[in-house]
């Protein structure tokens, strides 16, 4: 036997469990209860201004989550990476080690906080609660990509006349750039994409779209879920187009 | 001074990020029902956890048991499947290779949401009545390809020589698997074990899809139903804070094993 | 088939895809003989080696072990051992459990697997080196502790792949010195595959050149030196002059446009014939009457032990001489070659020959490619033909797109007033090309002919 057929197994289980419940989505997405074909789901959503509303919040949050974790985690990640600056490899690990705890977890435990403080939950508290949640996958592909930067691109930008901070401007960023974007993938989709957790950080105030397909999912609306998915994962679609390195990211986690 | 500020700013941001766990940390030695009501120090709460005589709902035990029985199920399904699999993709060329780690990709790079909906989707289209096997299954879909990812990069790095070394050497292809290959991947193995066994610990969007109506609590979907209750049950302070240790211990001594490591190997 | 014979290869073949990697081997190896396969990369060398050790199955032929056909014993049964590139020494053992790995799996008792562990280890020179992790070791260390872990098993035949390739040149000659007495001590077959000529020179007893999944020669390193059959060969191993030339009867050749005695009977009269001269076998004269022709001296290096000086000869030739003494550049110089240092070798090809068809009347498909043509009588379009294209009549052009058949060079040789070029095109046919231009190896050219140029005749469809 060849040992590229040690795969077969594997391929069999992501056909099933992968390909097919995609396929399943687009299935769903295009019929009615009946499972007559239909484009119905689709143009609901175009006139369901609760859903359309929800959608441009949920693009909202994620695009300002996205930004203050770039320019919060940006120089963290910097930091950490230079050898000048931080030496202790216990600082990483405090960074990395939110990650690894279950978010729906440390949500909660933020809006306990605020409840504490005082502090009326809303639109600040949501930001601060995705922030809180997703600034460790903004600062850890970063921090990777910066660490692992060969010095000499740096040295030799400054034998060839730039000052520090044309350096870390000309060349530094440019080429962490891959990082930041699969830092925008780790972060952007997801918060989307997240449910439960807006409704905690806002005392049900604010909904996410996630929320919508989970709530649809639930009472039953099998078919307008999944063209809500549908619409999710085109975007997603779209997204990784950008960037192919979340993987990596994630893979590294270790 | 430059060094300062730096370090300043670190600490800072560590200190928001770590503000509500400390928060919760402190608040899981009283024995108030309300959190951030303090009324004095005891260490209560943790006995309960022990002992099983809870303030708040019993059934907390049963899911932390649910989920660490799910993980453990999940990351060693994954762990099989996922080595199996990267020895087959390592052995594959051309477009069949490309094909198959694009499809692995697709259960990391999807967000959650669609990953739970899509295997509902394919549950109630199987007429497979979901549970405790649909949880474990919908786990190891997206455990494995993390075992596969921690897999590849060791057969990368084995000498493509050292099969055919051992055969040579008169080891039986199956005695070559046991006592060369295996060794030479197992820490591959591990990462990937550790990872897919985290993953499903971390999960709530999954198994809130494919747990099905029996009832089945996993510790997220646990905290879940209790949160929308309104008011935490506090024994869930103390496991939280046992938790952000746990897992605090474990990165430390895998980072400092790799330190380690990476010493012996310059030595 | 005679008793000494440990390895037999007979008509062996061998292609991966429809790409033929070796090409009918016809081979034998006798006991307690240090043999070398030698040749460049891609000639088949590795790929004869895995055969024999079992980890490729021929497509077509035999081998033999004393006489007996080895083909269905898998790797793990067969009585050899291999050194491997890069040593493939198991990361996870320490020293001593990768020596022990073949004992221990033959369930050889604990202390006779400790006697013979030590004993290996010494004749490596690695005693106290046990306990070491082998990733902790020298890459002259690890080649030891490879070849240790062989040679433990008492193998009937050791098998070394490029051993020596990831060594730097220090190390590389005190280990060539050491598998030398190594061979010598344990009087077991080696046999040794390497791309370095000097390598196969210093160590074998005898060295099979390959090239292109052929056998090229078989022979002793003196052989194989001072008579190579052909310009590969001659090229291969060594620093040669290699010279177009014409037999002129039994003992006497022309070439530089001169004539010389040699020592070369049984090619006929009057037959064209490629010269190798070795550099060191071009001597300097004062005495005009050993004077056989005069050079102009153009360069002059100090190497070390010689001087290596190229010069112009009086009818435009050039040659590379090696010579204890210098000559100032610009001196006229006169030569001579002693009839011994005359190697001559029969012209493997004198003309490029193939195989085709004519489309119409002024087009000729060869190579997978269309050329225009002279009109040609008594030949119809369909027609099978043969075409024949002279060396020096096929043009090479910088851009693969301008040609009617793109290529690369594959193999060039300087012949003193020439390149001759081995053009291998994308659709796998060898164009032989004489040409005053220069290109390199691996270059990417477009091949065109002129229509005056390809001679073609009616061929019978076999």
């Amino acid at each position: 036997m060849k040992r590229s057929h040690w795969s077969i197994p594997y391929v069999v289980f992501m056909a099933i469990f992968v390909v097919l419940p995609l396929v399943l989505i687009l299935v769903y997405a295009f019929q009615d209860g009946n499972g007559h074909f239909t484009f119905s789901n689709i143009t609901r959503f175009f006139s369901d201004s609760d859903a359309l509303g929800t959608f441009a919040v949920s693009i909202e949050v994620a695009i300002e989550n996205t930004l203050i974790c770039i320019l919060l985690g940006y120089p963290a990640a910097w930091i950490l990476a230079n050898r000048e600056l931080n030496r202790s490899a216990v600082t990483i690990i405090l960074f990395i080690m939110p990650m690894w705890i279950n978010a729906l977890m440390r949500t909660l435990a933020t809006a306990e906080l605020f409840n504490m403080l005082g502090i009326t939950l809303g639109k600040g508290t949501l930001l601060f609660g995705m922030v809180y949640d997703y600034l460790p996958f903004m600062i850890y592909p970063i921090y990777n990509v910066l660490a692992k930067m060969d010095k000499s691109y740096a040295e030799a930008a400054q034998d060839l006349g730039a000052t520090p901070w044309k350096v870390f401007w000309k060349v530094t960023v440019p080429l962490s750039m891959p990082g930041v974007s699969s830092g925008v993938l780790m972060v952007f989709m997801p918060t989307v994409s997240t449910f439960a957790i807006s409704e905690f950080l806002t005392n049900n105030k604010i909904k996410l779209f996630g929320t919508i397909i989970q709530e649809n999912i639930n009472s039953s609306m099998w078919n307008y879920g999944a063209a809500l998915a549908l619409i999710m994962l085109i975007i997603i679609g779209v997204t990784s187009l950008f960037s192919d390195e979340r993987k990596e990211a994630e893979g590294a986690l270790i | 001074m430059k060094k300062f500020f730096a370090q300043a700013y670190l600490w800072l941001l560590l200190l928001l990020l770590y503000a509500p766990l400390v928060f919760i940390a402190i608040f899981s030695f009283t024995e108030s029902k309300v959190l951030g009501n303090w009324t004095g120090f005891s260490t209560r709460l943790y006995a309960n956890l022990f002992t099983g005589n809870m303030q708040g709902s019993s059934s907390l035990l049963a899911a932390v048991q649910n989920t660490l029985l799910i993980a453990l199920a999940a990351a060693i399904l994954s762990t099989l499947l996922g080595t199996v699999a990267a020895v087959g993709i390592h052995n594959l060329r051309g477009r069949s290779k490309q094909a198959v780690t694009f499809v692995n990709n697709i259960p990391m790079i999807n967000p959650d949401v669609i990953t739970g909906v899509s295997l509902f989707l394919l549950f109630v289209f199987l007429h497979f009545s979901q549970g405790f096997l649909t949880v474990i299954l919908a786990h190891v879909t997206f455990g494995t390809p993390y075992v596969v990812l921690s897999v590849l990069p060791k057969l990368s790095q084995m000498n493509p020589n050292i099969y055919e070394a051992a055969l040579d050497l008169g080891a039986t292809p199956s005695q070559a698997l046991r006592k060369v290959l295996i060794p030479q991947l197992k820490p591959g193995m591990i990462s990937g074990f550790i990872l897919a066994f985290t993953m499903s610990l971390d999960d709530f969007a999954v198994t809130f899809f494919t747990r099905g109506t029996i009832g089945l609590d996993t510790l997220s979907t646990f905290i879940y139903t209790d949160a929308r209750k309104g008011g935490l049950t506090p024994e869930l302070r103390p496991l939280m804070t046992l938790i952000f240790l746990l897992i605090l211990v474990l990165l430390a001594v895998i980072n400092l094993r790799q330190e380690k490591l990476k010493q012996l190997h310059k030595a | 088939m005679a008793d000494d014979h440990i390895i037999d290869l007979r008509h062996v073949s061998k292609r991966f895809g429809d790409k033929t990697i070796l090409d009918d081997i016809n081979l034998y190896i006798r006991k307690g003989e240090f043999v070398t396969l030698l040749g460049p990369s891609g000639c088949g060398k590795t790929t004869t080696l895995r055969l024999i050790s079992g980890f490729l199955a021929p497509d077509e032929g035999e081998i033999l072990l004393d006489g007996k056909d080895i083909s269905a014993i898998p790797p793990y049964k067969r009585p050899f051992n291999t050194v491997f590139q890069r040593y493939a020494l198991f990361p996870h053992l320490d020293v001593y459990d990768n020596i022990a790995f073949g004992l221990k799996l033959q369930k050889v008792p604990q202390d006779e697997i400790e006697k013979r562990v030590k004993r290996v280890l010494k004749l490596v020179s690695m005693s106290d080196y046990e306990d070491r992790d082998v990733e902790s070791l020298s890459g002259g260390q690890q080649q030891r502790v490879a070849i240790a872990r062989a040679l433990v098993n008492q193998p009937k035949i050791l098998l070394l792949d490029e051993p020596l390739a990831a060594l730097d040149l220090k190390m590389r000659k005190d280990m060539q010195i050491e598998l030398k007495e190594m061979h010598k001590k344990l009087g077991i077959t080696f046999i040794y595959v390497t791309h370095d000529q000097e390598e196969a020179l210093t160590l074998s007893d005898t060295i099979v050149v390959m090239n292109e999944g052929k056998i090229q020669q078989i022979g002793t390193p003196i052989d194989i030196y001072n008579e190579p059959v052909n310009c590969f060969v001659a090229d291969f191993i060594g620093e040669s002059n290699i010279l177009k030339g014409r037999m002129i009867r039994d003992r006497r050749v022309a070439f530089l446009k001169h004539e010389f005695d040699c020592v070369d009977e049984g090619f006929g009269e009057d037959v064209p014939v490629d010269v190798v001269v070795r550099p060191e076998d071009i001597y300097f004269t004062t005495d005009p009457a050993k004077c056989q022709f005069t050079a102009t001296v153009k360069s002059c290096t100090f190497k070390g032990v010689h001087y290596e000086m190229f010069v112009d000869t009086d009818k435009g030739y050039e040659l590379m001489i090696q010579d204890y003494d210098p000559y100032p550049v610009g001196s006229e110089v006169m030569l001579y070659i002693d009839p011994d240092d005359i190697q001559v070798m029969h012209k493997e090809r004198t003309r490029n020959v193939f195989d085709g068809k004519m489309v119409d009347e002024t087009h000729v498909e060869i190579m997978d490619g269309v050329f225009e043509c002279l009109p040609q009588e008594g030949i119809a379009a369909g027609d099978p033909v043969r075409a024949v294209i002279r060396f020096e009549d096929v043009d090479l052009l910088d851009n693969q797109e301008d040609g009617v058949v793109a290529g690369e060079v594959h193999f060039l040789l300087y012949k003193g007033d020439h390149y001759h070029l081995t053009i291998l095109t994308d659709e796998g046919y060898h164009i032989w090309v004489d040409t005053n231009d220069i290109w390199d190896k691996g270059d990417l050219v477009g091949v065109n002919i002129a229509p005056k140029d390809i001679k073609l005749e009616k061929r019978d469809e076999a």
